[in-house]
């Protein structure tokens, strides 16, 4: 399964030798002698190699000392700036688990529902929007493009006072579904215009050639398109998995019984319920609750760069 | 790249539909709208109306409780004298106009030196782009705020040095540092779009001013960062209007309050403690639509600027 995406129309940069392997020959003066010149080479190398482990090293330590943390007893975090573990204390795990009303499965839970059907409802409704604009012509299309296109620079902030008013008019505070609803209705504009310039770089003649054989459009787009989208599709479902497993403000404002809580925010009433010295616990929650992330990532990243490289999602 | 160039070529070219075009535009346009209809519903419900709805919110008093109140520009004269907004608009362009700079510098810094057909670039792309994805967890502020806390892991590495360091986040003149922090920390993402981007680079300009003898920083100034500033450009509007709208962090480092002394109190934060805190939704909205404005305003500039430093070599 290639992806598609590197070769996607990346519109003002197309004379530029677009999905060029890098492999760029390291810039050195060739005067030098072949002897030297590989010994300067090595060096330069050797010394570029050792500031990005020093520098990546410095980036993921946090997290590394976060899981070791999670593992020490609490009155060791406090004096433990290395990342060596004397015993393995997994006790922080079980006390954080069940140390508020619900154990923290219940939460995971509540936040997988959320995840999957957001995930299903940017997928379809996502993907409609943007066979729609990639391959049909209709009235006002370049007036909606333009639209969609500015809603994804949009601070949500503007509108989401009057959503939540709505929303909680309507009996909805305290469900999933104001944050639900939205991904049904295609407001992650991102994903359409995703999915968008994926489908412009199939090719046409698919869709005519299905077209003669008496394809309509749900057909074209059910059979041809979406068979073909799928790496558009993977990056969809991986970003809106990593960013509702995440998000916080949504779920902060709409989920406010204990019941309905998602992990972010149980995540936060552990903050404020437990006193400083369960930094342990609290840790090791954090580390559940990021586990789902890191996996996806480690199975996704291939999707996940492309995706940001050619559309900038993050 | 993207979305944003994408936008402004929808400005710059005309549309010219033919007659045969204007044919297959009726035929298609049924089948258009009714893959657009979750998309249209998603507009206009969850987007155009809230935002209209907003705006009307924004000159009344308005509670949840009572029926909306009309007090024309009141809202906004309150807030000319509003001591705590214009302090969080303070915080708020600080973190914008020191984190985004830094963040991109450390970005495009890290990219250069990965770009170099280095070995093992996947491996060090993971470790530089991983924060990213978990910097806006909550998981990752609450980690934040005990590696800055008095007896953290910076202290405690100060403290191998002999310095003693303060209470980093309990300290209101380094509390918002630590956030910004945080936010140079995730910059993995632009660095991948600064990736892709030099790629993009025909090898033969560096070449050519090889054999001109160009030095490595001339080659820089001259080759790298004229063909780059679309990828700088579009990194830019793309960072500043995320970090205008920054909060979860801030909310979680700063326990909900904004504090100490509302040295984090971002003005996304002041919106929620209004918004949903106080139920003074009237205000929420007005302040939403400055944040709106002032977002535009610096899109706009940003846009504007941009004819003087972008080059398209197209």
């Amino acid at each position: 399964m290639t992806t598609k995406l590197e070769t996607l129309p990346t519109p003002e940069r197309k004379s530029a030798g677009a999905g060029k392997p890098n492999n760029r020959k390291p810039r050195v003066r060739e005067s030098r002698g072949t002897l030297a010149f590989s010994r300067a080479q090595r060096g330069k190398s050797l010394m570029k190699h050792g500031i990005l482990i020093l520098a990546g090293a410095l980036m993921i330590y946090p997290l590394l000392w976060m899981v070791v943390s999670s593992l020490r007893p609490n009155e060791m975090i406090f004096r433990e700036p290395g990342l060596w573990l004397n015993s393995l204390e997994m006790s922080n795990y079980t006390s954080g688990w069940s140390a508020l009303t619900h154990p923290f499965g219940h939460y995971m839970l509540n936040s997988a529902i959320v995840v999957i059907g957001s995930i299903l409802g940017n997928l379809v409704s996502c993907s409609m929007a943007a066979y729609a604009f990639a391959r049909l012509q209709f009235t006002g299309k370049r007036l909606f493009f333009g639209i969609m296109l500015l809603t994804i620079m949009l601070p949500f902030h503007v509108v989401i006072v009057p959503q939540y008013i709505l929303f909680s008019q309507i009996g909805w505070v305290n469900t999933f579904w104001p944050l639900l609803v939205p991904k049904l209705l295609a407001t992650d504009a991102f994903f359409v215009f995703l999915m968008v310039q994926f489908i412009r770089g199939i090719p046409r003649e698919l869709d005519e050639a299905a077209r003669i054989d008496g394809a309509g459009h749900p057909r074209i787009f059910l059979r041809v398109i979406l068979p073909l989208m799928v790496p558009a599709l993977a990056t969809t479902t991986i970003f809106t998995f990593i960013w509702t497993w995440n998000d916080f403000f949504g779920a902060l404002i709409y989920l406010t019984d204990p019941d309905m809580f998602t992990v972010p925010v149980a995540l936060r009433a552990f903050v404020d319920s437990q006193s400083a010295t369960s930094w342990g616990s609290l840790f090791a929650m954090s580390i559940v609750s990021l586990l789902p992330v890191f996996l996806v990532f480690l199975f996704g990243q291939r999707f996940l760069i492309k995706g940001i490289a050619t559309t900038g999602i993050k | 790249m993207s979305a944003i160039s994408e936008l402004s070529s929808i400005t710059r070219r005309k549309g010219k539909a033919t007659a045969a075009e204007k044919k297959a535009n009726r035929r298609d346009n049924k089948a258009a709208y009714i893959f657009l209809l979750p998309w249209l519903v998603g507009l206009v419900a969850i987007t155009i109306g809230p935002m209209l709805m907003s705006l009307y919110l924004s000159f009344t008093d308005y509670n949840l409780l009572q029926p909306p109140e009309w007090t024309g520009l009141h809202n906004f004269t309150r807030m000319l004298s509003d001591a705590r907004l214009h302090n969080s608009l303070r915080v708020t362009f600080t973190y914008v106009f020191v984190g985004v700079p830094l963040q991109l510098a450390v970005a495009l810094l890290i990219a250069l030196v990965l770009d170099k057909g280095l070995r093992g670039l996947p491996f060090y792309r993971s470790v530089f782009y991983l924060p990213s994805l978990l910097g806006g967890s909550v998981a990752v502020a609450i980690l934040w705020k005990q590696i800055f806390g008095t007896t953290g892991l910076v202290n405690q590495v100060l403290a191998m040095f002999g310095i003693q360091g303060p209470g980093w986040i309990s300290d209101p003149s380094t509390a918002l540092g630590s956030i910004i922090l945080l936010h140079v920390w995730t910059f993995g993402a632009p660095m991948i779009i600064f990736l892709a981007g030099l790629r993009q680079i025909p090898n033969m300009y560096y070449e050519a001013a090889k054999v001109d003898g160009a030095t490595t920083l001339q080659q820089f100034w001259r080759i790298t960062l004229p063909m780059l500033s679309p990828i700088i450009f579009f990194n830019l509007v793309l960072q500043i209007i995320g970090s205008f709208q920054s909060f979860t962090q801030a909310f979680i480092v700063s326990g909900g309050n904004g504090g100490p002394s509302d040295s984090t109190m971002f003005f996304t934060l002041y919106l929620y403690q209004k918004g949903f805190g106080q139920f003074d939704m009237g205000y929420a909205s007005a302040m939403a639509w400055v944040l709106l404005l002032i977002i535009g305003v610096f899109t706009a500039i940003n846009f504007i600027a941009s004819k003087y430093w972008v080059f398209y070599d197209d």
